[in-house]
């Protein structure tokens, strides 16, 4: 094909550029992470960059692909820095290792690379890690953890501790497990809830994040807003019938990563449905059913299954859901 | 203020217009020597009236119109005709078309002008049958042939489309700006022509001077100047019907089904100088621009070599190549020796510097800035995957073909993907691919016609013979009967006897069917098929004869395989008419309750069969009578 019919201009933007917006709108969430957890996560960003630019390269190479100019998109390391934001902080160097080259390899790179892939990587390497590690993957780290720098760094490589320290700090649950053991084991609703804000204050980064990408045009709204709306359609309404036994939907929205992946993992738009509509019913289905399992399922939080699971749908809803074409009525083809 | 309608989609690219917009329409020098090339619209190319060596003036007709969509071709100075053969053609697949070269002797000397001074007593058909001989087409870009968009009347709106969306061009925007009562005067033809109940005039709003001349011009005609919102690609003609009457007007209908009709303001424009003053369209507005040094919109005649014009606007140094027409739709030129042609509005000089050349292709990532951009609300991302996947059905059924090329999506996409050469690629093919199984299904209905005909003439041929022999055997008898009973010959009962004798005998010489010979077949039943033997011999001479007096060849004449649409359209009429005729008779036949020929005694054809051939030879000449008058209706953008 020759290019001697192209369109002569076009925006500047490429790839990368998105990509690097995305990571620029992470920011503040890890800064806030960085304040209220420690720097342990600076470790695990690094950690899960270097390691998904390792498992591109070798990839992109093995499969015959030019590797600069796909691993100058970027979007491994967007992949990377979802997934060492979504596992604990304080998880061994290996758990982080083991879910990026899984992310990378197997859910990116076997299905085709960047634009291939049916599944969100990120999440995929997410569930792989709950599904095998369960314990390892619910010991969150306590919020006002005593540990400084070095000991933090120390823990994530050689797990151990120096002398003095809380590993039971270490070991505590994310607030979401505590709150499904705890009722489940039928104690009082109250008494299980967070005791910090710092989760609640790491949203916050998310959301400022989201909003700039959405500012930016990067991401649509439809998809973060119908998440959301899809949480609280099931949490609002069993909080306001049972609130000794169901969690306030603020609960829901702040904790475990809910603005997160509004934000950041149900916008991927290559896993993700590419029409108004269907972006609509995708974020819609994501909210839902992350509640559900949340909730009424057996892992803590649900997320990502939530993710993996609607990106099944989205052939069928990027197929159901095209818009009329110009002059034509709806629903003729 | 009358209400607008946004159309989806679209793009706010740079503008890029001030540069040519700034300075007066110059008039390009007089080039000493032009190449007109005759394709100068979307059908044929036309066919030259004029040989080597002749002189000819300015404005006198030099190639005559071939077909409907075809366009009647004007010498554009006076000149000496110094070749007819293939030039450089301003196309992008850089093949070379057939012009006409003419050396102009510089007099500039007219042909005696007729102008439609009566143009306002003249009626719709008159206006359009002087269009044609004048050779206007669009100059938006398309070149549809004007008249063939003045076949209606009533009409509820006669859209002006001054939108004039691509950056960089502005040959409109100047000609608005300076000419404004001329193209007025173009439009109240054009109204006339088509008794349209209003006139709007659109343009887009980053043309204030355009937009004041226009109104100012326009009041004392009573049409409407609507300024509409800046957006590429508001000057598709679609678009602009869309934003001006709210009406959406989906691809293969026809704009006048929903009673609008757009017109480019240089056709109009150009319309007016045809029937005001006699000029047929021989010259244009080009805006020469890009990395240039003196931007400007120049008046050229058309065939001006396109290198002299670009050197008016002194292109850079480190200028590559020329794009025809502007950044979004326009193709690179394969080669500047071509002469201008109507459509050319204008030429876009590429430098790296002011055009850096498109980074590498990255993968799609559905980001779906492409949807959009889209102005018809196609889902490119899904038509890139399925061209690049050569799935063209499901392309269609994504509806490719809605697509108007207009490159919002190629420009937005931060891939850096060429969408819109996936889609020329993906309409190309599928249009290769309707062209071969035409072919085909044309090559089979030629073979089955010929099986049937085969089988006909042999039936027909047998029947001659039986008739023959028949007569013959009856004559014979009728002739032993009078000379074995002369004297009785008035008695009716022996008479009778002697006839059904005869019959007898001459149904036993004249056997040429073996199962006659083993089969007791009775008389009655000989003599009927006799009869409908005879009977079908006559319809045949008589069919003959009304074929013959109908100029119709009997039988298709053997075909080349480089046959044009018409040739083909006739040739599947024929074809049809000779199976309906055949089909008549069959009909009859049975209606009559006669028993039909006798069967052909090869395996060949039964009457169910060439029934459903005729049927489906019928079917083909509909479906392509059809397709050539959807292609003629086809509405181009100006």
């Amino acid at each position: 094909m020759t290019a001697i019919h192209s369109t002569h201009i076009a925006k500047p933007a490429t790839v990368s550029t998105v990509m690097l917006k995305v990571l620029a709108a992470l920011l503040p969430g890890i800064a806030l992470s960085v304040y209220c957890n420690g720097i342990g996560i600076l470790l695990q960003l690094l950690l899960a960059s270097l390691t998904a630019l390792g498992a591109e390269a070798a990839m992109l190479r093995l499969r015959g692909v030019p590797v600069w100019p796909a691993l100058k998109d970027l979007s491994a390391i967007v992949t990377a820095w979802l997934l060492a934001l979504s596992l604990p902080p304080l998880g061994g160097w290996w758990m982080i290792v083991v879910a990026t080259l899984f992310a990378i390899i197997v859910a990116k790179q076997l299905y085709g690379g960047l634009g291939n892939n049916p599944f969100n990587p990120a999440m995929a390497g997410f569930a792989l890690m709950v599904v095998s590690f369960p314990a390892q993957m619910a010991q969150w780290g306590s919020p006002q953890l005593p540990l400084d720098a070095t000991a933090q760094w120390q823990w994530i490589f050689l797990h151990t501790l120096a002398p003095g320290s809380v590993p039971d700090a270490i070991s505590s649950a994310t607030p979401l497990d505590v709150l499904k053991t705890g009722l489940r084991q039928g104690q009082a609703l109250a008494g299980l809830l967070p005791q910090s804000s710092a989760q609640g204050l790491i949203a916050l980064g998310w959301l400022v994040g989201g909003l700039w990408l959405w500012r930016q045009k990067l991401i649509p709204w439809q998809t973060p807003v119908a998440m959301l709306a899809g949480l609280l359609t099931l949490a609002l309404p069993l909080w306001l019938w049972q609130p000794a036994q169901y969690a306030s939907p603020l609960l829901h929205l702040l904790q475990g990563g809910t603005l997160l992946a509004a934000a950041f993992i149900v916008t991927d738009p290559v896993s993700g449905a590419s029409t108004p509509k269907g972006r609509l019913i995708f974020g819609f289905g994501v909210g839902l059913l992350t509640y559900v399992i949340r909730v009424f399922g057996n892992f803590p939080d649900g997320i990502a299954f939530a993710v993996l699971l609607m990106n099944m749908t989205v052939p069928l809803l990027d197929q159901y859901t095209r818009p009329a074409v110009f002059g034509h009525r709806k629903g003729r083809s | 203020m009358m209400p607008l309608f946004d159309f989806p989609g679209g793009i706010h690219p740079p503008e890029n217009k001030a540069q040519s917009s700034a300075t007066p329409i110059r008039q390009a020098p007089l080039p000493p020597q032009l190449h007109v090339a005759l394709r100068q619209s979307m059908g044929n190319a036309a066919r030259p009236c004029v040989a080597v060596g002749d002189r000819v003036a300015k404005g006198q007709l030099i190639a005559t119109a071939d077909g409907r969509l075809s366009a009647a071709v004007h010498a554009p100075t006076s000149a000496v005709v110094s070749a007819i053969a293939p030039q450089p053609f301003a196309h992008p697949s850089g093949l070379p078309e057939l012009a006409i070269t003419l050396d102009s002797d510089g007099e500039e000397r007219w042909i005696e002008r007729q102008p439609l001074h009566d143009w306002a007593q003249r009626s719709g058909a008159e206006i359009r049958d002087f269009l044609a001989q004048m050779g206007i087409v669009g100059l938006g870009g398309a070149v549809f042939p004007s008249h063939l968009k003045l076949g209606v009347s009533q009409l509820e709106t006669l859209v002006i489309n001054g939108a004039e969306c691509e950056p960089y061009i502005s040959c409109d925007d100047r000609l608005m700006r300076e000419r404004a009562d001329a193209i007025c005067d173009g439009i109240a033809v054009t109204h006339h022509a088509l008794q349209a109940r209003q006139v709007l005039i659109g343009i887009e709003d980053n043309k204030p001077q355009a937009i004041a001349a226009m109104q100012a011009a326009a009041a004392m005609h009573g049409y409407r100047v609507v300024a509409v919102p800046t957006k590429y690609p508001s000057g598709g003609a679609k678009q602009l019907i869309h934003v001006l009457t709210g009406k959406a007007i989906p691809h293969g209908v026809r704009a006048t089904e929903h009673g609008v009709q757009c017109f480019n303001v240089a056709t109009v424009y150009a319309i007016g100088r045809a029937v005001l003053h006699g000029e047929p369209l021989i010259s244009r507005i080009v805006t020469l621009t890009g990395a240039v040094d003196a931007a400007a919109n120049v008046e050229a005649l058309i065939g001006t070599p396109l290198a002299s014009l670009l050197a008016l606007a002194r292109p850079h140094h480190d200028s590559k190549e020329v794009v025809m027409g502007g950044p979004l739709m326009g193709f690179t030129l394969p080669d500047l020796a071509a002469g201008l042609t109507k459509a050319g509005n204008c030429l876009l000089v590429k430098s790296p510097a002011l055009f850096p050349p498109r980074p590498p292709a990255q993968p799609c990532i559905r980001c779906g800035d492409c949807a959009s951009a889209c102005p018809v609300s196609l889902q490119p991302m899904d038509l890139f995957w399925f061209a690049k996947a050569k799935n063209f059905d499901k392309a269609q059924q994504w509806q490719l073909f809605d697509c108007i090329e207009c490159g919002a999506c190629s420009y937005v996409c931060p891939s850096q993907i060429p969408l819109v050469d996936y889609y020329r690629f993906a309409k190309s093919e599928i249009w290769g691919a309707e062209r071969d199984k035409n072919a085909a299904n044309l090559a089979r209905q030629r073979h089955e016609f010929r099986q049937f005909r085969l089988q006909r003439d042999k039936t027909e041929k047998a029947q001659r013979l039986a008739d023959k022999a028949a007569q013959a055997a009856a004559r014979q008898a009728a002739s032993h009967s009078a000379a074995a009973n002369l004297a009785p010959a008035a008695d009716p009962k022996q008479a009778a006897i002697a006839a059904a004798m005869a019959r007898a005998a001459a149904q036993r010489e004249a056997a040429p069917l073996p199962e006659q010979h083993s089969s007791g077949l009775n008389d009655a039943k000989q003599a009927a098929i006799a009869a409908a033997m005879a009977r079908a011999a006559a319809r045949k001479t008589a069919a003959d004869e009304a074929k013959a007096a109908s100029g119709q060849p009997p039988t298709p004449p053997p075909q080349s395989s480089g046959l044009d649409d018409a040739k083909q359209a006739a040739i599947a009429a024929a074809m049809a008419r000779a199976a309906a005729r055949k089909n008549a008779a069959d009909e009859a036949k049975a209606a009559s309750g006669q028993p039909p020929s006798p069967t052909p005694q090869s395996s060949g054809l039964d009457d169910a069969k060439q029934a459903a051939i005729a049927a489906a030879m019928a079917r083909a000449a509909a479906r392509k009578a059809a397709a050539d008058q959807a292609k003629a209706n086809q509405q181009p953008d100006s």
